[in-house]
């Protein structure tokens, strides 16, 4: 069972809510996933539109944890207003801290990030950050207070699943007792199962689900894919080989003759 | 007095950050809010004495990743 501060969760997929093409597809979807944490974002609200609100009855009406971030904060200082002010809006305080360094591929600012985190877990929120596979990074956030790490697949959005396979797998070694979970990048079910084969506790994804031709078919590919690769890494997989091994008995096989053993 | 609304210039005769929500039809709309960069909690907003250039920032929940 997935633990993130001390809250127990059934389900290890994590699922944004953003680029749907309509809220009722939002809402099937995220039904399908079996998700029990969604991201949510905070905007500038219109006085004339009002968009936030009724995003919020539909937020309500989804009965799922929610998880706000920090996307688009570019300092150190941008990520604490927005997290103070997610806080108040949607009464939890975790958050998904998100420090963007370059706008072209969306990667962390781990400098911006570890000192955002310090000051945020030092405030009593329960920080979820989205960095990458960086050791001295991870080393810090955890020092900082940080119980849980989200390293990227690859570039948000970019579809490229686990670009760093090696230091993502060296990461998961090297902190066996911290919940790991991937996101970003993700962007085929067989991403996110390779993820959990390798011992990942979760993996957060958005894009693939909501751009997908059907995005409620695809949540629920995900949640199968996910628990798969859980199941995999549980049961513990064979180590791969150069050569073939017959997997049928040799012993007894009809018309068997000792030189074709050689 | 004109303040900087949500990264637009905007004219107001509220005087505190309380006035401007209502006066914005937010008073018991789901917001949150920042005046110059830092937080401002929906119980201080009343005791938040707007001035002349003050960015303020009122946000809503939104679809995110």
């Amino acid at each position: 069972m997935l633990e993130l501060y001390g809250t127990r969760f059934t389900s290890r997929m994590l699922l944004g809510t953003a680029g749907y093409a309509s809220p009722d597809i939002l809402r099937q979807a995220v039904e399908a996933s079996g998700a029990e944490i969604v991201t949510v974002s905070l905007r500038r609200e219109s006085a004339r539109a009002r968009t936030g609100q009724g995003f919020w009855a539909l937020i309500e009406q989804l009965g799922r944890r929610v998880l706000p971030n920090t996307a688009g904060c570019h300092t150190a200082k941008e990520p604490i207003a927005t997290a103070q002010m997610a806080r108040e809006l949607f009464g939890t305080n975790w958050i998904k801290l998100e420090v963007i360094a370059n706008d072209d591929t969306l990667q962390p600012d781990l400098f911006g990030l570890v000192e955002a985190a310090g000051v945020l877990c030092a405030e009593g929120f329960a920080v979820l950050p989205y960095t990458t596979e960086d050791m001295s990074a991870a080393e810090r956030l955890i020092a900082a207070g940080c119980e849980v790490l989200m390293p990227w697949g690859s570039p948000i959005g970019s579809a490229r699943g686990l670009a760093n396979r090696s230091a993502l797998q060296t990461l998961r070694a090297y902190f066996p007792d911290t919940p790991l979970i991937v996101d970003a990048g993700i962007g085929a079910p067989s991403h996110a199962a390779e993820a959990m084969e390798m011992g990942y506790d979760g993996v957060l994804l958005n894009t693939a689900v909501a751009k997908a031709g059907d995005p409620v078919k695809m949540a629920e590919g995900f949640a199968s894919a996910i628990k798969a690769g859980r199941l995999a890494y549980e049961a513990g997989m064979i180590e791969p080989r150069d050569m073939a091994s017959p997997s049928t008995p040799l012993a007894g096989t009809p018309f068997f003759k000792i030189d074709h053993a050689s | 007095m004109q303040i900087l609304l949500n990264g637009e210039r905007f004219v107001t005769e509220a005087t505190s950050l309380d006035e401007l929500c209502a006066a914005l039809g937010f008073a018991d709309a789901k917001v949150a809010t920042a005046v110059n960069g830092s937080f401002v909690a929906a119980t201080a907003r009343g005791n938040t004495q707007l001035t002349e250039a003050d960015e303020v920032e009122i946000v809503a929940p939104r679809q995110g990743g």
